[in-house]
This record gives structure tokens, C-alpha cells and sequence, in this order.
């Protein structure tokens, strides 16, 4: 098997981008990531795009065939084009099959994308649309939101280890500060603890400020084998780790609520296979969907004890300067959360930091680790990128 | 969701009627067909479940699809059956009302309508027991 590096990246700005359509935004990031890669369309192997439901927001399938189309390789150059889902996880998987193709021998310059374009429908088809992550038949009829599903699981962490609605609102707090120092973020305002407890609830205990967005946007990058990087790029970033993981499709049939075993397994997993310890890793974006869904994430993965997590975020650990940065790109609660793109975001996010040009965000980063969680869990992909 | 999508899970919906594979002696609601643990080893057989439990973990929905938004606030659990398996339904129940723990038993209630003229669909809720 051969080594694998990331050799270009490129994403949109994300936000309610009404102007903008699907193929708009997912040209514009393979564009960027094509150039900052110095290659040429032609020279693609393979294309893999993570698209969650362009069939209900938009009302199209056949998304592979799509983007090779509208990125000019289809009618030129016939490139394979595969779309790759997993709900909120289809980004980070869409980026592991690019890996696992590269890693294979099979192909050797392959780009993996994300792109979702969702504030073409209204709230409520988009509420009800997403509920399609989690069991349709079995959560969904019962009248199960998704802001729902975690709000469930925070009220069985809160029972458990005692966490406070203020611990909880840092979350949001910290990852709003770090969305205001990246230029690609949906919001690009700090708030307060206060904001966070004013704003209106939307599943007890979660509140408006507690969920990530409906967010319009799209990420590329490319890989490449290791040996050939230096071809394209003075600073490619190695892929030490690609992991998956699946549990249960339901919440109810976890065998703990406020654990994501797929995250415990696939971060084990990923820490394993790239021989690295915990201490060992800068910084991580972690799937914060919800606030509760990073404290898990942050626990889930060995960073802390079960419980802790609400401490270590309280005392500035995960924040910019901490001792474990967590979503320095704002993560999905302030970078916006584009469904399918949002595992790719996060690649971006860490390729950025690793080559040292996070401007205002930056922190020293040789080892990054990327978690993306498609709905409440069922699918886990951790990836782990480190300097070369 | 179509007719015939609603009307297949009526039993299960209506009466709580899961599955139980005889080998391992595992009950399964929402119904499995093949056993997890046994899998090609297992026997599955029809289960008529008590319809008795208790909560677990709720929450109280504010926001939902538009399905539900006439329902709203509704209060939302996993509901963990005296066999066993856990659920998600919802509570009959004031907000304010709803803990931990509670002791809960089925009744069968309207969950949702869809659309103005589309079929309504019926199902378990749970209340206070």
C-alpha cells in the first residue's frame, strides 16, 4: 500500500448563499483546490463528491455524473465520478475512498469534494430531510427531530456527569470566536454565554445557539501518492490515518446514549493504524452538530474521561492557545454546516493550519485529526493528517 | 409517506408487535428479522410486547417538520420496554411533567397527518403509568 498526501485544497465561503447553485458552489471549490494544487483538469484520475440529499433540497441525483459534467471531465475526458453518502459523515468518507483509491495504486491523482446546497427549501422540509440520518420508520414517525435526537442524549449526559447549561453554551461561545477568525465562516460574530441562554429553544435543553446551521457550500481537495507530492505542491500533508466506523442507524438502540462507540472505535482505530498517541495530535475538529455532540466527540475519542469534557472546554483546553485546540475553523456550529461538504471543510481546515496559513486562527500544528459523524453516529470516518 | 409504506407497519405501530429470536432469547422492538447476535443461527418469532417501560431520556420538541408542527411542544423519549428494547415515541404529557426514570405504559394515539388530505398516522404513545 502506498502513502498518500493531500496536495491541494480549496473551499467557498459557506452561508445562505443565494445566489449561488449547486454546480456554482461545487465548481468553485474544485477550481480553487485544482489551482492551489497547480493541476490541470486533465490530469484528474478520479472524482468523489460527499453529497448527503442534492435529491430532496434540490431535487437531483446522479451527482458524480453532474459535477464531472459541470467541472468540464465528462464529455472531454470521461473521468470516473462517484457520489459517496453518509449523511453528515459523506464529506469525511467521500475523502477516504479518494485515500483508499491513491493508497490502493489504482489511481493516482483523485479529488475528493463535498457540497450541499440546502437553503432551497424551507425549514421544514429541511428539518424533515435531515431526520433521514437517523431511522425514518422508527425515530422520525415517532415526531424525532434531529436537534431532537441530541437533545436526548445531552439530557442523559446532564443526568449522568452533572454538566451545566453554562459548560455547554462555551462550546458555542469558543467556536463562534474561532468562526470570527475564519474568512470562509457563516458567522462571523463572537457571542456571549448570554446569547446563547436567550436564544429560543429548540429541543430541551438545546437552544438556537446550541445547533449548527442550514449552511450552502463546498470543499475539494486533492491527494496524490506520497512519492509524487513534491511534483505539485512545496508542502504536502500526509495522510497518517483513515478510519471508519459504524454503529446502530437509531439512538434508542445504542448501548449508551451519550456515547458514540463508532467514534470510540474509529478513533482507536485511526490512532492505531498511524501509530500516534493522543498526546501526539495539535489539533482536532471534531462533528459539533450540536454543542453536546463535541463534548461526546471530545470524550469519545480518548481526549478526557467520560464527563470531563464540559471542564476541560470551561477551562480554555480546546480553545485557540489551549493545550488541544478543537474546531479552530468554528467547527460546524459557526463555520456553517453544509452537510455533504462539512468531512472535506474539515480536511481543509487541518491542511491549512499543518502548512501555516490559518491567518487569525493559527496555531503550531504538525498532526491534525478530523472526526465527521453521520447522524446521530451510525457512521463515524476519523482521518489523522500530519506534516511531511 | 405512502399507503402502503404506512399500512405494512400498522401491527407493529398499533399493537407493539416486535420479534424475539428463540435462540438467544433477545426481544426486538423496533422488529428485527435477523437476529444481530445469532444471525443466520437465529429463529425469529412474533412478539406481542407488554407495552409497559420507562423513560430513559426525553426531550421537549419546540421546532420540528412541518408534519409535526402542530403538535409542538411535544415531548419526545426513548422509552425502554420491560422486555428490554427501547423506542422513540413520544409522551402524553405536560412539558414540565416528564423525568427520568418515570414508569410509563402505551395507548394509541394520532402521530401525524400528512397534509391536509393525506392518510393520518396513527401509533404508540406513552403515558404516565
Amino acid at each position: 500500500m502506498r502513502d498518500v498526501a493531500v496536495i491541494g485544497v480549496g473551499c467557498t465561503t459557506f452561508g445562505e448563499k443565494w445566489g449561488a447553485s449547486f454546480r456554482d458552489l461545487f465548481v468553485e471549490a474544485g477550481a480553487l483546490a485544482l489551482d492551489d494544487a497547480g493541476l490541470a483538469g486533465e490530469q484528474i484520475d478520479a472524482l468523489y463528491v460527499g453529497n448527503m440529499s442534492a435529491g430532496r433540497f434540490i431535487g437531483q441525483e446522479h451527482i458524480g455524473a453532474l459535477i464531472a459534467d459541470y467541472a468540464g471531465l465528462a464529455a472531454s475526458h470521461h473521468i470516473p465520478s462517484t457520489r459517496v453518502e453518509a449523511a453528515c459523515a459523506s464529506g469525511g468518507l467521500a475523502f477516504r475512498q479518494a485515500v483508499i483509491d491513491v493508497m490502493s495504486g489504482m489511481e493516482d491523482i483523485v479529488v475528493a469534494a463535498g457540497v450541499e446546497k440546502m437553503t432551497d427549501v424551507g425549514t421544514g422540509t429541511s428539518v424533515d430531510t435531515l431526520t433521514g440520518a437517523a431511522d425514518r420508520e422508527w425515530e422520525g414517525f415517532a415526531g424525532a427531530t434531529f436537534p431532537g435526537l441530541y437533545a436526548m442524549m445531552a439530557t442523559d449526559y446532564i443526568n449522568r456527569y452533572g454538566l451545566t447549561r453554562e459548560q455547554l453554551a462555551q462550546v458555542a461561545v469558543k467556536n463562534h470566536y474561532n468562526g470570527a477568525r475564519n474568512p470562509i465562516a457563516q458567522f462571523q460574530q463572537e457571542i456571549t454565554v448570554e446569547t446563547v441562554m436567550k436564544s429560543s429553544l429548540v429541543a430541551d435543553p438545546l437552544r438556537l445557539f446550541d445547533c449548527s446551521p442550514i449552511t450552502d457550500g463546498a470543499a475539494a481537495v486533492v491527494v496524490a501518492p506520497l512519492e509524487r507530492a513534491r511534483e505539485f505542491t512545496d508542502c504536502p500533508v500526509r495522510v497518517l490515518a483513515s478510519a471508519q466506523a459504524s454503529d446502530t442507524i437509531a439512538l434508542h438502540d445504542r448501548r449508551d446514549i451519550s456515547t458514540l462507540d463508532a467514534t470510540v472505535e474509529a478513533g482507536r482505530r485511526a490512532l492505531g493504524q498511524a501509530r500516534l498517541q493522543h498526546r501526539d495530535i495539535d489539533i482536532v475538529e471534531v462533528h459539533d452538530c450540536f454543542t453536546i455532540a463535541e463534548l461526546c466527540a471530545i470524550e469519545d475519542l480518548g481526549f478526557c474521561a467520560k464527563g470531563e469534557a464540559g471542564r476541560v472546554t470551561e477551562e480554555g483546553i480546546t480553545a485557540i492557545g489551549g493545550r488541544l485546540p478543537v474546531n479552530t475553523s468554528g467547527g460546524l456550529k459557526a463555520c456553517g454546516h453544509p452537510v455533504g461538504a462539512t468531512g472535506i471543510k474539515q480536511i481543509y481546515e487541518i491542511v491549512q493550519q499543518i502548512r501555516g496559513e490559518a491567518g487569525k486562527r493559527q496555531v503550531d500544528t504538525k498532526i491534525g485529526m478530523a472526526h465527521n459523524v453521520g447522524g446521530t453516529g451510525a457512521t463515524v470516518v476519523v482521518h489523522i493528517l500530519g506534516a511531511y | 409517506m405512502s399507503v402502503a409504506g404506512f399500512w405494512r407497519k400498522i401491527p407493529q405501530r398499533y399493537n407493539l408487535v416486535g420479534t424475539r429470536c428463540e435462540r438467544c432469547g433477545q426481544f426486538f422492538f423496533p422488529p428485527r428479522t435477523f437476529c444481530p447476535h445469532c444471525r443466520r443461527e437465529g429463529t425469529i418469532v412474533e412478539h406481542h410486547f407488554k407495552g409497559t417501560g420507562k423513560v430513559i431520556s426525553y426531550t421537549v420538541i419546540r421546532s420540528a417538520s412541518d408534519q409535526f408542527e402542530f403538535t409542538t411542544p411535544y415531548v419526545l423519549a426513548i422509552v425502554e420496554l420491560d422486555e428490554g428494547p427501547r423506542m422513540t415515541a413520544q409522551i402524553a404529557i405536560p412539558p414540565d411533567d416528564i423525568k427520568i426514570g418515570m414508569p410509563v405504559k402505551r395507548v394509541f394515539r394520532r402521530i401525524a397527518t400528512d397534509g391536509e388530505s393525506g392518510i393520518i398516522h396513527y401509533g404508540t404513545k406513552f403515558v404516565a403509568r
